[in-house]
């Protein structure tokens, strides 16, 4: 615990920051570019230079251990002339661009000109040009800006693994470049968030608003199961842009490409109105006729006949008005699984991410089974690839190899290496008994399929064979995909008594079975397997699949569209909220349920959000507290049952398209066009 | 040496030879395990003998491929040496020094005599694709400046006329001496002596001298 002295006071620090950590807790700000406080310190921009006592030069206060007795100054005439003479320097060969830049008034180079530079410059020279280079459909780059602060040359190396970037050429000529092609990453656009210039820009969003005309609304992703923090942009009614928030324990400060680029996806395909099919054709129709529409088809028919199946983008405010509709209905078809995974929801523990995201920092033996995180979860993959860099680490997986940018023990395929895990057998099993701390994270693509349920037994079986759940320690995981699944599992949005889960609905809908199907959001399905019989009632944002076989169409809202609770997969209770409304004459999804409840039934007991939050609190207590992880107690779950040897498929199969927002993107279809169809298979150079 | 844009040369392949290979094998035996990386400079000098003098984008990615390194991380080490030509050069490679001692013995006649003889620029190679001409900086031969490397020997006491007999020995394919050029040994000086046995005699006052202040330092 040094002690130094800042400016005349004294403070006392942690071992092993740095003298610019000691000053940022001083609360004295030091300017950089180069340093950022998630990637490995260059110390190459001397922007953050500093006097110290008994140094006859100043120093790198980034790149400086802070010691025992340390005096720094940052406010001498010495500092100020560093500074500027820096400032001169790297603004030697940076373009006039502030006006035409799309970094302008976010740019910590600008903003640090203004605080720390001289006033004039005195370079009358020729500056130098450098030409463009390639980095896919993501990134816009404008090289000539770069000041070689090298910051994404490392995100790209520590955090996204993909050894893509470098720096070409040395002293006047170095150019930071890659092979010219697309980064291959799914965290490639924080690469633009950590350019402290404006060399790395957003392709999608070039040209197109001013940081200072948008409306910034903190809310929470939805397009993967991670529950990344997000700030949405808007101008007017229009979202602009998604940027990641900080989270310590979640996303950390980055964000993932589909989260972050798919929202162009929020302006096309969307459903603005409610439509009803007529002679086989989607009418438009006002609101009355199409409720008119439902109670007509509704009236007299049996609770046993309707079904509600709900997506996987689903707030947790309108699942539970759907399953109280459906209550009134006196229906129990109801699930929120809509790809089968036999998921149960009898035990909290059995369906959670129970380490959590920042618990994977502790552990040091991880075994996948059926899980490509880094396209089912990116950003969870940063934090094993984190872990992994931390040394001691060992990850086995079960399932389709990939490259997850740490090095893997592929162990095989199918179920049969997971049961013989589960018996203690194989070199793997070593390695899990002899880690303190071991891992298992199991992903949907073992569960969604017939065996699914004794996958799970399965890897509750590894977990307890291998000490994995404990006291201070639950290594049980469940990998999830869908940002409403653990919401809908916790509210039990799953078959009642007697009732049909979503393999049991897609048949009872073909059979003549199910006459009515409700489904909120649910594109997922295979439409195909519905028949034609089944009256199906489609509430979503986007004229995606489900819509295209709805006969009547309600028209939702997008996740940005409205306040929503979301539990990613860790069982983190988070709220999204508005940013703008919803086009058109679509609604905010629960008032379409309780409006259609006084239609069709009995009229749903809450008039406002906050009522149906108190219900959904009733209904779960975990509701109540908001970003907090309970520790889930261990219980019974899974199916002891018969196991099919076939190998487990993917989750995934085009991380750029999973959902109705992505597909309706047109920067997903660049990108998928670019990266996403081919399979994972480049070496990054830290393999091995 | 502005590297603008990355062009892969789909046509060229490239692959170390047998004995190359051993070689470079042997560079990376020298490092512990897991730290063959350290091999990189090595290992491109060999790509660069074996590829004609230029070490190709194919040749690049074989030794990233030989040492499992990123491809892009090679090519930061590839450009950053001015000594690794990136584009191919002819069979002669003329290096004339041109850092202050040579400079002041007339480098720079040198320089110009190599681009009108051969009528080409700096970095430029001539038509019959047997010279190329580049400036470099010091090269250690002061004592016997100017001096120009070609390939890997070195020419020395050069003046402009001999430089251009050497360019036509050379375009004829016959031998040239490598070295000092003036009929001197090595280094030593002009017209002898040429070793410490030749010496004259100090003079004995001064050699007296001499030892005293060794024996008093």
């Amino acid at each position: 615990m040094p002690k130094l002295t800042i400016d005349g006071r004294e403070i006392e620090v942690a071992d092993g920051l740095t003298v610019l950590q000691a000053c940022e807790l001083a609360g004295v700000e030091i300017p950089r570019f180069c340093y950022h406080e998630r990637l490995s310190v260059a110390g190459n921009c001397r922007m953050c230079l500093v006097e110290m006592e008994r140094s006859p030069k100043p120093v790198a206060s980034c790149a400086m251990p802070a010691g025992e007795g340390m005096v720094i100054r940052t406010d001498t005439p010495l500092v100020e002339k560093a500074r500027k003479g820096v400032m001169e320097f790297l603004l030697i060969n940076h373009p006039l661009d502030c006006p035409i830049c799309d970094q302008g008034g976010e740019c910590d180079l600008q903003d640090q000109a203004m605080a720390y530079g001289f006033d004039r410059s005195r370079f009358d020279e020729n500056k130098r040009a450098v030409k463009e280079k390639y980095m896919g459909p993501l990134i816009k780059t404008i090289m000539t800006r770069c000041i070689h602060c090298t910051r994404c040359v490392r995100f790209a190396t520590e955090v996204a693994g993909v050894e893509e970037i470098g720096a070409l050429g040395r002293g006047e000529h170095l150019e930071i470049s890659t092979l010219e092609n697309a980064i291959n990453s799914e965290l490639s656009g924080n690469l633009v968030d950590v350019c402290p210039v404006g060399a790395l820009t957003s392709r999608p969003y070039a040209f197109t608003a001013r940081s200072w005309e948008l409306r910034k609304t903190y809310s929470v992703d939805t397009l993967d199961a991670v529950g990344s923090n997000i700030r949405i942009d808007t101008r007017g009614r229009e979202v602009m842009r998604v940027l990641p928030r900080l989270h310590e324990d979640v996303n950390e400060d980055w964000l993932a490409d589909k989260s972050r680029y798919a929202c162009d996806g929020l302006h096309s395909q969307r459903l603005d109105r409610p439509y009803v099919r007529k002679n086989g054709k989607l009418r438009e129709a006002s609101w009355e006729e199409a409720f008119g529409a439902i109670r007509d088809r509704l009236t007299g028919l049996a609770g046993d006949k309707i079904a509600a199946l709900a997506g996987d983008q689903c707030d947790a405010e309108s699942m539970l008005a759907l399953k109280d509709l459906m209550a009134s209905l006196k229906s129990t078809n109801l699930d929120c699984r809509q790809d089968g995974a036999k998921l149960d929801a009898r035990s909290r523990a059995g369906y959670l991410f129970n380490t959590g995201i920042a618990g994977i920092e502790q552990a040091d033996a991880i075994l996948l089974v059926a899980a490509n995180p880094r396209w089912e979860a990116p950003l969870l993959n940063a934090r094993i690839r984190k872990r992994f860099l931390g040394g001691g680490l060992t990850v086995g997986s079960i399932g389709v190899p990939n490259d997850l940018s740490y090095p893997v023990y592929d162990l095989g395929s199918g179920p049969d290496v997971l049961a013989e895990l589960a018996a203690g057998r194989g070199d793997f099993a070593k390695a899990l008994s002899a880690a303190e701390r071991p891992m298992v994270v199991l992903g949907m693509a073992g569960l969604a399929r017939p065996d699914g349920g004794a996958v799970l037994d399965l890897a509750r079986q590894v977990a307890e064979t291998f000490k994995m759940v404990r006291e201070g320690w639950n290594g049980f995981n469940v990998l999830h995909t869908a940002a409403a699944r653990v919401a809908g599992l916790d509210l039990g949005f799953v078959p009642g008594s007697g009732g049909r889960d979503t393999d049991g609905i897609l048949k009872g809908a073909a059979d003549g079975e199910i006459e009515a199907l409700y489904l909120l959001g649910a594109d997922e399905i295979d439409m195909s397997r519905l028949g034609e019989m089944a009256f199906v009632i489609y509430q979503g944002h986007h004229g995606d699949a489900g819509a295209h076989r709805a006969d009547v169409i309600l028209p939702g809202a997008a996740y940005t569209e409205k306040n929503g609770t979301y539990t990613n997969t860790e069982g983190r209770v988070q709220l999204g909220r508005l940013a703008t409304f919803p086009p058109g004459e679509a609604r905010e999804d629960w008032t379409i349920l309780r409006a259609l409840s006084e239609v069709v039934g009995t009229r749903l007991p809450y008039d406002s959000l906050g009522a149906l939050r108190q219900r959904l609190i009733a209904v779960n207590p975990v509701f109540a507290a908001l970003d907090t992880i309970e520790p889930a107690p261990w219980g019974d779950f899974g199916a002891a049952g018969m196991l099919d040897s076939a190998p487990f498929g993917a989750a995934i199969d085009n991380y750029y398209m999973t959902d109705p927002i992505s597909r309706a993107s047109e920067t997903m279809a660049k990108c998928s066009a670019e990266l996403g169809l081919g399979p994972l298979t480049r070496a990054t150079g830290t393999d091995g | 040496m502005k590297i603008t844009s990355y062009r892969r040369d789909q046509a060229s392949e490239f692959s170390f030879t047998p004995e190359n290979l051993k070689k470079a094998k042997a560079y990376m035996a020298r490092y512990p395990e897991g730290r063959q990386a350290s091999a990189v400079i090595a290992l491109l000098y060999i790509a660069q003998a074996q590829n004609g003098g230029w070490v190709s984008p194919a040749a690049i990615e074989h030794v990233a491929e030989v040492l499992d390194m990123a491809p892009i991380r090679v090519h930061e080490v590839s450009t950053f040496y001015t000594m690794f030509n990136l584009k191919p050069v002819g069979k002669h490679l003329i290096q004339v020094c041109r850092t202050t001692p040579c400079w002041l013995r007339g480098a720079a006649d040198l320089t110009r005599t190599c681009q009108s003889k051969l009528g080409v620029g700096l970095k430029e190679t001539s038509a019959d694709g047997l010279f190329t001409v580049m400036e470099v900086e010091c090269l250690g031969a002061c004592a016997n400046a100017p001096m120009v490397q070609i390939n890997d020997d070195y020419y020395e006491d050069l003046t402009p006329a001999r430089l251009s007999e050497i360019i036509d020995d050379l375009r004829a394919g016959k031998e040239v001496p490598v070295g000092p050029q003036s009929g001197r040994l090595c280094s030593a000086p002009e017209g002898g002596p040429a070793t410490l046995k030749d010496l004259p005699a100090p003079a004995k006052k001064g050699a007296e001298k001499d030892a005293g202040t060794e024996k008093g330092a």
